[in-house]
């Protein structure tokens, strides 16, 4: 509890490593919507089969970050964008790279529930049905395998042909998951999974997350301070578009080494 | 008025450290009274003044045309007026109306003069249509009640439709069935209606003759001639393959003008047969009129029908109007050809707006860069729908028939020039250019529709990995369809209701034959057809009896009116059911 924030481009990194190794490098990464700036030179690491959590207050740009990952962002008319983001030492931002095949190695959730107009079946082989697969059984499979899991299956086996629309919110959240998990990617995105959802619903995402940890590498962008500490083994802190601590989750709530991090996990702003 | 009330005439406060205090109020004092402006009261009486202004005239328009176009061909008592000249006046009463009568109108000055005081200087006349045009040269008659000596409904009056000259009402003296002679007591109205019977199924046999078979004929021996002119086009009159074409036609055309004869002369003595069965009748003044019986289409004795034989009357009237070709210059008979030109053009104007408008519309939407230029475009579209139809009428004239009709002729039917084959209106130019004159409600429905699509899919897909093709295909169309379907229905309605750029572009007031046929190949989109729309037009203001004319009119309008209400109910019925399916659940 000593470094200043007045000084510019420190942050202060305390991260845990994972057993498997880094998955991401995000080195001196800024970003501009039109003339203003979201994000000031962001170096960050991800590790691969953790969970790392991004908290700030709103604004801060931590959905701006998240959405670079996959280039979602791409769709937005006057972006530019500054730096270098690699997964597996792959530049995302290569003009070699093409943005489909990158989006299908990074499954993504959403913070409204977005379930498609059609069965709870055909939305799970969704990204399937994208690559071209009509192989029945593989589908089948594909239903059952990621339906499981997204802790769904037990609910839905007896209507998988009915409309995903007519599942609750929490349902429709998990099935966003299944979908997600289904194209069988390396990492999860997962942008306020749980702020449309009551606590119940919000327990289960939890714990899916948790159940989830080692076998994919999750991004989560969250508010809930509460739910970073629970699910995710790093934290990183934004404000006004500066990571301003990475650290071990842990740590980041119970002894920040930055006051304004500080500030944040207690509640005095945000 | 001062209000104690706590909470409303003082504030609760709380402050910081949760002690509250009670503050009194010194804001203005706060009236009770109903503030009608700040309710917006009056706003909300003339919202509803002006949608109770419109739904009236739109139940309005519609209880009139239902009125009288479902009444048109209910059976009418026909009524017999005695004048003091001794003539007498038979026919169904049309309307009555009070006039201000001139010297001429009253027969009797002396007598007249105390009931026209009474009425304050009117007088009352009724309009009957007496039939027997060709009698009296007259089918309606106005009659001037200070005229009238006596008025009676005879039980035996015989109401009879027929193929020419309109009604005939009046008596049946006798009967000439190939000279058998039925008169007096033994000529009833059943016997007459038997022979009607028989003698329609010798009409039916001429007509079919007529135009059935020797129209098949007539369309093999045009089909040996154009392939002799193609022949001669192609190769010259003295090459060895034009006179070898030639024998060829000789010995076809040979065979077939045989076929003719035998069929012609078939026709002849049927007709020959015919003209042996006749009817001698009588109006009521005693005027004689013999009528071949195979002239007749209905007859019935108006003032002695009992529910269920007017029912009968009725609705045999509405399935001849709904199955019949017209005829008398379109006053008679029925609009079939007119409800099959109106369907097969509203189809085929929705197959060809629904491509090319949802194509323009995603690419506006959802490829083009939105900057000035498609801002322009935007404006030019939505321009496009206030253009006069007449233009568009034109323009088709110009451009699809002319010029894309001539080249086609050109290249594609040239043993027929000069005839134009698809180079004058016809149905696939008049589908085409109500397409064009539809296609901006089509692009600014679809438009809104695909900017009502979730951007929340969009991501959700393309974060799965799919192209943004692959997006709009599988989840921002399927889902923006209702929307679309509803642009379509619209431009439908406005479509099959169009009747200025038809007349440019292929409608015709009697079409000789329908788009569809038993010759190859079968649909003739070159062909002109009739349209409901045109028929009102001209029934109303074309015909040469417009008194006979109006009913039709109604009964042609409800027809219309009816037609594009199933076609809509249809579309909106599939609308639904998209909705239902991409619309449920929580959001």
């Amino acid at each position: 509890m000593s470094s200043s924030v007045d000084d510019q481009n420190s942050t202060v990194y305390h991260i845990e490593r994972g057993s498997q190794g880094t998955l991401m490098k995000i080195s001196d990464f800024n970003l501009w919507y039109g003339k203003s700036q979201a994000l000031f030179s962001v170096n960050m690491e991800i590790e691969r089969g953790l969970v790392t959590a991004l908290i700030g207050p709103s604004g801060c740009g931590k959905s701006t970050l998240l959405r670079s990952i996959n280039r979602m962002n791409d769709l937005i008319d006057g972006l530019t964008i500054k730096g270098k983001m690699t997964i597996d030492d792959q530049d995302i931002y290569s003009s070699v790279v093409d943005v489909i095949a990158l989006r299908k190695v990074m499954g993504m959730v959403f913070q409204k529930p977005n379930p498609f107009p059609m069965s709870i079946a055909d939305n799970v082989t969704y990204p399937l049905k994208v690559d071209g697969v009509r192989d029945r059984r593989i589908l089948n499979e594909t239903v059952e395998k990621a339906l499981k899991g997204a802790a769904l299956w037990e609910e839905v086996k007896d209507r998988l042909k009915e409309n995903a629309l007519g599942l609750s919110g929490g349902q429709q959240q998990r099935l966003c998951i299944a979908r997600a998990i289904a194209g069988d990617p390396e990492v999860l995105l997962m942008d306020e999974p749980c702020s449309a959802l009551d606590p119940v619903a919000t327990a289960k995402i939890e714990d899916l997350i948790d159940a989830l940890r080692g076998k994919y590498s999750i991004v989560i962008v969250t508010h809930n301070m509460q739910q970073a500490a629970r699910v995710s083994d790093n934290t990183a802190f934004m404000y006004l578009g500066k990571l301003i601590e990475y650290g071990e989750t842990s740590i980041i709530f119970t002894n920040p080494k930055v006051d304004k991090t500080m500030e944040y996990v207690t509640g005095r702003f945000g | 008025m001062e209000f104690n009330e706590p909470g409303k005439g003082q504030q609760i406060l709380a402050d910081t450290d949760g002690n509250v205090i009670t503050q009194a109020s010194t804001s203005r004092q706060r009236s009770t009274v109903w503030d009608f402006k700040a309710r917006g009261e009056p706003f909300v009486w003339s919202l509803g003044a002006a949608l109770a202004i419109g739904v009236l005239m739109i139940v309005g328009f519609v209880a009139l045309i239902l009125y009288n176009g479902i009444l048109t061909f209910y059976p009418r008592p026909i009524e017999v007026v005695e004048l003091r000249g001794g003539d007498r006046i038979a026919g169904d009463l049309i309307r009555s109306e009070t006039f201000l009568p001139g010297t001429d109108n009253v027969a009797d000055p002396d007598s007249s003069a105390k009931t026209i005081i009474d009425n304050k200087g009117l007088s009352k006349r009724s309009l009957l249509r007496t039939g027997n045009f060709d009698l009296y040269n007259d089918d309606f008659k106005w009659v001037f009640d200070d005229e009238i000596v006596s008025k009676h409904f005879p039980k035996d009056i015989l109401f009879i439709e027929r193929l020419e000259w309109g009604p005939f009402i009046g008596s049946a003296k006798s009967m000439d069935l190939n000279g058998q002679i039925i008169e007096g007591a033994n000529l009833s109205t059943d016997g007459l209606e038997k022979a009607q019977d028989e003698a329609r199924s010798r009409r039916l046999r001429i007509y079919e003759i007529e135009r059935t078979e020797i129209a098949s004929i007539n369309h093999y021996l045009e089909k040996a001639r154009l392939a002799l002119r193609k022949v001669e086009l192609r190769h010259g009159l003295e090459s060895p393959e034009y006179k070898a074409e030639l024998e060829k036609y000789k010995a076809e055309t040979e065979t077939l003008n045989a076929q003719y004869q035998e069929l012609a002369s078939e026709a002849a003595a049927i007709k020959q047969m015919d003209s042996r069965f006749t009817v001698n009748l009588e109006d009521v003044n005693g005027k004689p009129k013999t009528l071949p019986i195979s002239q007749i289409t209905r007859l019935f004795t108006p003032n002695n029908l009992s529910f269920t034989e007017r029912a009968w009357v009725y609705l045999s009237r509405w399935y001849e109007f709904l199955t019949q070709e017209p005829r008398e210059a379109n006053t008679e008979g029925g609009v079939m050809p007119a409800i099959f030109g109106t369907f097969c053009m509203t189809v085929l104007m929705a197959l060809g707006v629904a491509p090319f408008g949802v194509v323009a519309a995603l690419y506006l939407k959802e490829y083009a860069k939105q900057g000035k230029l498609v801002s322009l475009i935007r404006i030019c579209v939505n321009n496009l729908a206030g253009v006069p139809s007449i233009v568009y009428g034109v323009f088709g004239l110009g451009f699809f028939a002319y010029v894309l009709g001539g080249s086609i002729d050109q290249l594609f039917y040239p043993e027929r020039l000069p005839t134009p084959t698809f180079g004058s209106g016809g149905l696939l130019w008049a589908s085409l250019t109500l397409a064009l004159l539809t296609v901006p409600v089509v692009i600014v429905a679809t438009e809104e529709a695909l900017a009502a699509v979730p951007q929340s899919m969009r991501e959700g897909s393309l974060a799965c990995g799919a192209s943004k093709w692959q997006t709009i295909k599988w989840i921002v169309l399927p889902r923006a369809l209702p929307g679309i379907m509803t642009g379509l229905i619209l431009a439908m309605a406005r479509g099959a209701e169009e009747v200025a750029p038809l007349m440019l572009v292929g409608v015709v007031k009697l079409a000789p034959e329908l788009p569809i046929d038993s010759f190859f190949p079968f649909v003739h989109f070159e062909r002109s057809f009739m349209h409901l729309g045109f028929h009102i037009f001209d029934l109303g203001f074309q015909s040469r009896n417009s008194e006979a004319a109006i009913p039709m009119v109604y009964v042609t309008t409800l027809l219309l009116i009816t037609l594009v209400f199933a076609m809509n109910i249809a579309s909106i019925i599939i609308r639904n059911r998209l909705k239902r399916k991409f619309f449920t659940g929580h959001f």
